[in-house]
């Protein structure tokens, strides 16, 4: 086994924590950077992913694309719709994240999405395809708590950490129920709403970071309503990550042509505002 | 299919935590599990309260015009010179259809929980028109999402709807259907979790809809096992029912589910054929999948995504089936079988002219199946269709079908 190999297989399910471990050492807040699967094309999506963590991005959240995704509003919809013509299944999205993972081996990788899919694909053949791919965690909208063990079980005996979401809504009653389960780190929905629409109140978030902080000791991602480095700046003095998802897909959708075909400059662009981005997330700790 | 000759009940669903066996459950987003939760506590609480059952009582007879009628389908049943037919008369209902049911108990639960603002999806639009009805009468704001392609061919059921003080909000994205509608339904609750309650239409969705809906449904069989006694001195043979997302077709069986030796049959629509792959029929032609806050069948292709269904009816052109029925399926109690768009035109037009009822298309598929399976019986055979919907807010969509000029 070559040392690459094995540093591989020792990373996993320990990326995410030793990345939110790197980020504390420093001392700095982090920057989860949103992209969904093969949008716009397969070629350009892989020069995004490739080029996020030189561009700052601290942990990447790779979208599976999905027909009716329910939690998301237009941005994220429409970059399903671009990701599916090019009839984007689970095996492509674990492909990228394989060709991903041979020059790249600490940036955790989460993939977000609905459990349809991976249901169809089978809950413990999804698991032991994610971990060989090098998939870090998973995030799935549709599967709270009560209903995510018979996935879980599988993510579990792979390495992989199944993140639950805490929403404004979730009362102190509640978190326990999400919490108990959780691994990896927990991601904190700042508005009680759909991805890319309404703006996260700072002052809310750091009433809400105080409560998840009494629930647990896990890092907290606050994502949903960030979509300017300074907001990503005031979001993160309050919590352990941030994440763009919305704003990011924007950037690629505005770079299509009429026909949706990518400018040639697309990737060079996205990755320029992650930039600004994570400039604004990093220098956001005092 | 069937598990086990029979069990002993099936009538026991759902579970605590929503389940029908394998189907059912509470797939949402976090954002929305502590309101189902809610709509839950607040639903149970009604059904312990004999305040709740009497006004609803109260408001079916006076308001939606309960019981509605067993007919003895005479003309149709010499005919088809076989079975016995009679028809559940729910398209005499207010509102015109068996929706209206639905829409009166939940509402009493919303006003229960202090909701002002009430929304819904539709397919055909008797489910808007329903809850548009029901919040006028409450004083509550309705917002109603429908395709547009929906609103297109359902022109009458829109308008009636803003007559009743209604917003209809058009749904342009993915198939601009029934299925497109329900999903921005959920995006506006999610957006709007203090003041608004979401009013589902069928026997579909994340926990305590199914089981709520299929309970105010239920007042369809009950009254029945009463008027068919009255008629016939026993139970029926068999009962058929046409199934988008069911809820119709589940309010006529639950009642029945425990008397084994009654048969049912829920009428999927086969589009333009179960070979196009162009139909609505998510058990013959789909598989078990998570869409809406349900696990059941869905018409879904080789990567998990939800295909477009087809049906000439709105109100079957939905991609999935209500979970009980999905159990009800696995348990071999209840036979899924399927008509055409062609079928049940013809069904359509038979009625019509046999019986003078023009029947909605929904339960045209249902009369599409009778046609075929009642010929073939005895004579002592006691057949029940549920005619769920009255047909008038389809001759646009019949006129076009038929080539003809209005």
């Amino acid at each position: 086994m070559s040392k690459v190999e094995v540093r591989a297989i020792d990373a996993q399910g320990n990326r995410i924590t030793d990345r939110f471990a790197l980020l504390k050492k420093h001392k700095r807040a982090g920057l989860v950077a949103f992209v969904t699967a093969n949008d716009p094309t397969p070629g350009v999506f892989m020069d995004i992913l490739e080029g996020l963590p030189s561009a700052g991005a601290d942990l990447i959240e790779i979208g599976i694309p999905f027909s009716d995704p329910m939690a998301d509003g237009p941005s994220i919809q429409l970059s399903s719709q671009r990701s599916l013509k090019h009839g984007t299944k689970i095996d492509d999205v674990l492909e990228a994240v394989s060709e991903f993972r041979r020059s790249e081996l600490a940036t955790p990788i989460i993939l977000m999405g609905y459990y349809n899919p991976i249901y169809h694909y089978g809950d413990q053949e999804f698991a032991e395809a994610a971990a060989k791919a090098g998939v870090d965690g998973v995030i799935i909208v549709d599967l709270p708590p009560e209903e995510a063990e018979e996935l879980n079980v599988h993510l579990r005996a792979n390495g992989i950490a199944m993140i639950f979401l805490a929403a404004p809504t979730s009362s102190d009653e509640r978190l326990p129920t999400i919490l108990n389960n959780a691994s990896g780190f927990v991601y904190y929905v700042a508005i009680a709403g759909i991805t890319g629409t309404a703006t996260a109140d700072v002052a809310a978030v750091e009433t809400a970071m105080a409560r998840m902080r009494r629930h647990t000791d896990l890092p907290v991602v606050v994502g949903f309503g960030i979509k300017t480095p300074e907001q990503a700046r005031a979001i993160s003095r309050h919590c352990d990550a941030a994440v763009v998802g919305s704003a990011i897909v924007d950037v690629i959708a505005q770079g299509l042509n009429a026909d949706g075909k990518p400018d040639p400059t697309l990737s060079t662009k996205v990755l320029e505002f992650v930039k600004t981005l994570a400039t604004g997330v990093h220098g956001a700790w005092p | 299919m069937a598990l086990a000759d029979s069990l002993n009940t099936y009538r026991g669903g759902a579970d605590e935590n929503g389940h029908f066996g394998l189907f059912g459950g509470r797939y949402v987003a976090e954002t929305l599990m502590p309101l189902i939760l809610e709509v839950e506590q607040a639903y149970n609480a009604c059904l312990k309260d004999p305040k709740f059952a009497a006004e609803l009582k109260h408001l079916n007879t006076h308001y939606a015009g309960r019981p509605s009628p067993l007919y003895f389908a005479e003309r149709l049943t010499e005919h088809f010179g076989g079975a016995k037919l009679y028809f559940k008369r729910d398209e005499l209902n207010h509102t015109g259809s068996h929706k209206i049911n639905n829409c009166l108990g939940q509402i009493l639960v919303a006003r229960r929980m202090g909701k002002k603002r009430i929304i819904a999806e539709t397919g055909a639009g008797q489910h808007g028109v329903a809850t548009a009805t029901v919040c006028a009468r409450f004083g509550l704001q309705c917002v109603i999402y429908m395709g547009a392609k929906d609103i297109e061919r359902q022109k009458p059921n829109v308008f009636r709807m803003r007559l009743l003080g209604a917003e209809v909000r058009a749904v342009e994205k993915g198939t601009a259907t029934l299925k497109d509608a329900m999903n921005e339904a959920l995006r506006d609750w999610v957006a709007n979790v203090d003041d608004t309650y979401y009013l589902i239409g069928t026997a579909a969705g994340p926990h305590p809809y199914p089981t709520m809906v299929r309970d105010f449904q239920s007042v369809i069989g009950e009254e029945l096992r009463t008027q068919m006694q009255e008629a016939e001195g026993r139970l029926p043979d068999s009962l058929i029912a046409a199934v988008g997302g069911g809820s119709n077709a589940i309010g006529l069986f639950f009642p029945f589910l425990d008397d084994v030796g009654v048969k049912m049959f829920g009428v999927e629509a086969a589009g333009r054929g179960l070979k196009t792959g162009e139909h609505a029929a998510s058990i013959a032609g789909g598989a078990p999948g998570v869409l809406h806050g349900n696990r059941t069948y869905l018409l879904q292709d080789e990567g998990g995504q939800i295909k477009d269904a087809h049906s000439i009816s709105a109100g079957l052109d939905y991609p999935g089936i209500g979970p009980e029925h999905a159990w009800l399926y696995f348990q071999g109690r209840v036979e899924y079988v399927s008509a055409t768009d062609n079928e049940a035109l013809d069904a359509f037009q038979l009625c019509s002219k046999l019986e003078g009822i023009l029947p909605a298309l929904e339960p045209s598929h249902a009369l599409a199946y009778v046609m075929r399976a009642a010929p073939k019986l005895p004579e002592d055979h006691l057949m029940v269709m549920n005619m769920c919907g009255r047909g008038d807010k389809d001759v646009f969509t019949v006129a076009e079908a038929l080539g003809a000029k209005l």
